[in-house]
C-alpha cells in the first residue's frame, strides 16, 4: 500500500471552500456576481471542483480509517455519512417546500400562465413528498446531494480496490463511466427523465479523486509540472474560453467552424462530458503549477475565510442552499438591482464564513469538553469533513 | 434607470416617426437580438410579396382571455411586419398549446406546416421541457429534427426560448435547456430570438415589473407587443440579402 501523507493539504480546503463559494453564487437565479464564475468562461464548473475534492478527502478519512479498523467498521462510518447527507437533504427538501408554498400562494400575473404549472404538484403531495424522500423528486438545485449520498454507498467497495490495487480500481470506475455512455444507464427521476447529475458518470471524478489521495497524486507528479503538460493544458482551457465566449456574444459563434460545433455539442453535464472532465484536469493542472503544496500564502489571512468554508463543506453547501433560497426571497420581495444583488452575494459569503467558524469553534469545545480524541478519527479533522 | 424608461418615449417622440418606430421600452432590449444567419426562404417569399409564418409554440405563446389571440406576440407580429414591409401579404398562423414540450410539438410539425405551408416556422421551446424534466438529449434531437423538417418542407425556423419568470425561477431549471437551444441554433445555423435574455434585460432596467402580482393584463400585452417588436427586426434583418453591420439590427 502506497504511503499517504498525514498533513493537511490546506490546497484541498481552499479550492473547496472556493466551489462553495460558486456554487452558492450559481444558485442565486439571475445573480449578476454570477458572472464571475467558472461555468461562464469555459466548460466544467464548480461541480466538478467538489467532486474531485469530496472523493479525494473520503479517501483520505476513510482509507486511514479502512486500514486501521478494516473493511467493516470504515464501511459503516461511510453509511453514517451517507445518512447524514440524507438527512440534510431532507432538509433542505422541507425549506424549498415552505418557499414553492408560499409562492403558490401569492403567484398570480397573467404573463406567466404556464409557468404556474409548477405549483401543480402541491396539490399532491402525497406523491411529491414520497418521491422527495426516495431521491426521485429533486428540486432546482438540490442535485448534488443525492449524488453524493449515491456516491457514498458505493465508496466502501471502491475504497477497498482502491487501496489494495489502485490502478485496478481507477480502471473499474472508468469502465463504468464508458458502459454509461455505451448502455446510457441513469437513475429514473420523478415526475419524468432521468438524475441531473448521472451518478454512473460523476463517480468517475470521485474515484479519480480518491485515487489521487491514496497516492495516485505523487505517481502524477512529475507528469503534471511537465511543460508539455502545462501547455496543453493553457491552450485547451483558452480554446474553451473561446468557445463559452461564443455563448455570451452570439455574434462570434461564426468564428466557430461547424465541424468543431458538431464534434463538441452538446457539452452533457448529466453524464460529465469528456469535454468538461479535460476542462476541469486542465485547471488543476495549472492549479497545481501555480499553487505548490506548501505555498506560504496558503496560510495567510487572505485565503483563510475561504479554507475555514472548505474545511465544514457538508454543513456549508447545506447553508449555501439555504442563503440562495434566501437570496432569490430578497430580490423578489425587495429588490433585485444589480447593488442589491452584489449586496446580498456578499453578505451570503459572509454568512457562510461567519458559520464555518462558528463550526469550528464548536468542534474545539466539543474536543475539549471530552478530552483528547482516540487516534481513529483524527484523520476526518485532518482531511475536514470527508 | 426607471427614469429612463419614462424619459426616452418622450425624447423619441419628439425626435419624430423615423426613431419612434418601436416604443422605447422595447428598444431597450434591442441589442439582445443578435442574429448572424440569414433565412433564404424568406428572402425568396418576400420577393414573391406573400410571406407566411408559422408559430409552433406552448403556453407563453398565447395570452388569456377574450382579446388573448389578437394581444400574443403572433397576433402581434402579423401586424408590426405588414407595417414594416409594405406591399407584402403577411399572414402569421399559430398552432399552440399549452404545456406542451418540445418532443410533443414535434409530433404536431409535419401536419402544421403542411397546413400553413409557412415560408418561416417560429418554434417557442423549453419552458414546459424543463418544468417535466424531458431529457436534455430528447429535447435537443426533438429540435434538430422538427428544424430538419421544418427545412424539407421548404421553411425557415427561429427558435424562441423561454420567459424570464423571476417568481419562479427558482422552481424551474431553464439553464440547460436554454443551452441546449442556443447549441441547435448554432449547429443549424439558424437565428435563436433571446427571449430570456430581452425579458431580463427590461427585468433590470425596471422597463416592466415581472414580480407583479396581478391579474391585469396590460403589463403582458405590452410585453408581448415589444416581443413582436424586435422578433420582427430579427426577421427583417435576417432577409436582408447581405452580411449585417456591426451596429447588427439599428
Amino acid at each position: 500500500m502506497p504511503p499517504i501523507s498525514t498533513e493537511r493539504d490546506l490546497r484541498l480546503d481552499l479550492f473547496r471552500g472556493l466551489a462553495l463559494w460558486l456554487i452558492f453564487l450559481d444558485h442565486i437565479p439571475s445573480n449578476a456576481v454570477s458572472w464571475i464564475t467558472i461555468r461562464n468562461y469555459g466548460f466544467s464548473d464548480a461541480t466538478e471542483i467538489f467532486g474531485f475534492i469530496s472523493g479525494f478527502t473520503a479517501a483520505f478519512v476513510y482509507g486511514r480509517a479502512m486500514r486501521e479498523q478494516g473493511l467493516i467498521v470504515a464501511g459503516a462510518r461511510i453509511l453514517k455519512r451517507a445518512w447524514q447527507i440524507y438527512v440534510a437533504h431532507v432538509f433542505l427538501f422541507a425549506i424549498y417546500l415552505a418557499e414553492i408554498s408560499y409562492i403558490a400562494q401569492s403567484f398570480d400575473n397573467p404573463l406567466y400562465g404556464e409557468e404556474m404549472g409548477i405549483l401543480d404538484f402541491l396539490k399532491q403531495p402525497d406523491v411529491t413528498i414520497l418521491q422527495a424522500l426516495l431521491l426521485k423528486f429533486k428540486p432546482v438545485n438540490m442535485d448534488v446531494l443525492p449524488l453524493y449520498i449515491v456516491l457514498l454507498l458505493g465508496f466502501a467497495p471502491a475504497l477497498w480496490l482502491l487501496l489494495r490495487a489502485p490502478s485496478i480500481a481507477l480502471g473499474v470506475s472508468a469502465l463504468l463511466y464508458a458502459l454509461m455512455w455505451q448502455f446510457e444507464w441513469n437513475f429514473t427521476a420523478y415526475p419524468g427523465g432521468h438524475w441531473v447529475f448521472n451518478p454512473f458518470a460523476w463517480q468517475l471524478l470521485f474515484v479519480f479523486g480518491a485515487w489521487c489521495a491514496l497516492g495516485g497524486a505523487q505517481r502524477l507528479g512529475r507528469w503534471l509540472n511537465s511543460p508539455v503538460i502545462v501547455g496543453l493544458a493553457v491552450v485547451y482551457l483558452l480554446a474553451s474560453f473561446g468557445i463559452a465566449m461564443t455563448w455570451h456574444i452570439p455574434r462570434l459563434g461564426a468564428f466557430v467552424p461547424k465541424l468543431v460545433g458538431e464534434l463538441i455539442y452538446p457539452i452533457d453535464k448529466t453524464n460529465l462530458d469528456v469535454l468538461r472532465i479535460a476542462h476541469f484536469l486542465s485547471l488543476a493542472v495549472i492549479t497545481v503549477w501555480l499553487v505548490p503544496r506548501g505555498w506560504p500564502a496558503l496560510k495567510s489571512r487572505v485565503f483563510w475565510p475561504t479554507i475555514v468554508c472548505g474545511q465544514h463543506s457538508l454543513k456549508i453547501f447545506c447553508l449555501g442552499v439555504f442563503l440562495s433560497f434566501a437570496a432569490h426571497f430578497v430580490f423578489t420581495e425587495v429588490s433585485n438591482r444589480v447593488p442589491v444583488q452584489i449586496a446580498v452575494s456578499l453578505a451570503g459569503i459572509a454568512v457562510m464564513v461567519a458559520a464555518a467558524i462558528v463550526v469550528s469553534w464548536y468542534k474545539r469545545v466539543e474536543r475539549g469538553d471530552s478530552g483528547p480524541r482516540p487516534p481513529a478519527n483524527k484523520p476526518s479533522y485532518a482531511g475536514g469533513d470527508a | 434607470m426607471r427614469l429612463l424608461g419614462f424619459l426616452l418615449p418622450a425624447v423619441l417622440l419628439a425626435a419624430g416617426p423615423a426613431l419612434a418606430e418601436h416604443p422605447a421600452e422595447c428598444r431597450v432590449a434591442e441589442n439582445q437580438v443578435e442574429n448572424d444567419f440569414r433565412l433564404p426562404r424568406v428572402i425568396a417569399a418576400l420577393a414573391s410579396k406573400r410571406l407566411e409564418i408559422l408559430v409552433m409554440g406552448a403556453g407563453s405563446s398565447a395570452l388569456p382571455g377574450a382579446d388573448g389571440i389578437s394581444k400574443a406576440y403572433p397576433a402581434r407580429l402579423q401586424h408590426v411586419l405588414t407595417e414594416k414591409l409594405p406591399g407584402v401579404a403577411i399572414k402569421v398562423t399559430t398552432d399552440v398549446k399549452s404545456g406542451r414540450t418540445a418532443p410533443d410539438a414535434l409530433k404536431a410539425i409535419t401536419a402544421s406546416l403542411a397546413a400553413a405551408k409557412p415560408a418561416l416556422m417560429i418554434w417557442q421551446a423549453g419552458t414546459v421541457d424543463a418544468m417535466r424534466s424531458v431529457e436534455l438529449d430528447v429535447f435537443s434531437a426533438a429540435l434538430d429534427k422538427g428544424v430538419e423538417t421544418a427545412h424539407a418542407a421548404g421553411s425557415d425556423v427561429i427558435l424562441i426560448n423561454a420567459q424570464y419568470s423571476p417568481r419562479t425561477e427558482s422552481l424551474i431549471a431553464l439553464g440547460l435547456y436554454t443551452d441546449n437551444m442556443r447549441w441547435v441554433a448554432l449547429q443549424r445555423e439558424i437565428p435563436l430570438f433571446d427571449r430570456f435574455s430581452v425579458m431580463k434585460l427590461w427585468a433590470e432596467l425596471g422597463t416592466f415589473d415581472f414580480f407583479a402580482i396581478t391579474k391585469k393584463l396590460d403589463t403582458a400585452e405590452r410585453v408581448h407587443d415589444c416581443i413582436a417588436r424586435l422578433l420582427s427586426d430579427l426577421i427583417v434583418d435576417g432577409a436582408k440579402p447581405v452580411a449585417p453591420s456591426p451596429e447588427g439590427l439599428r
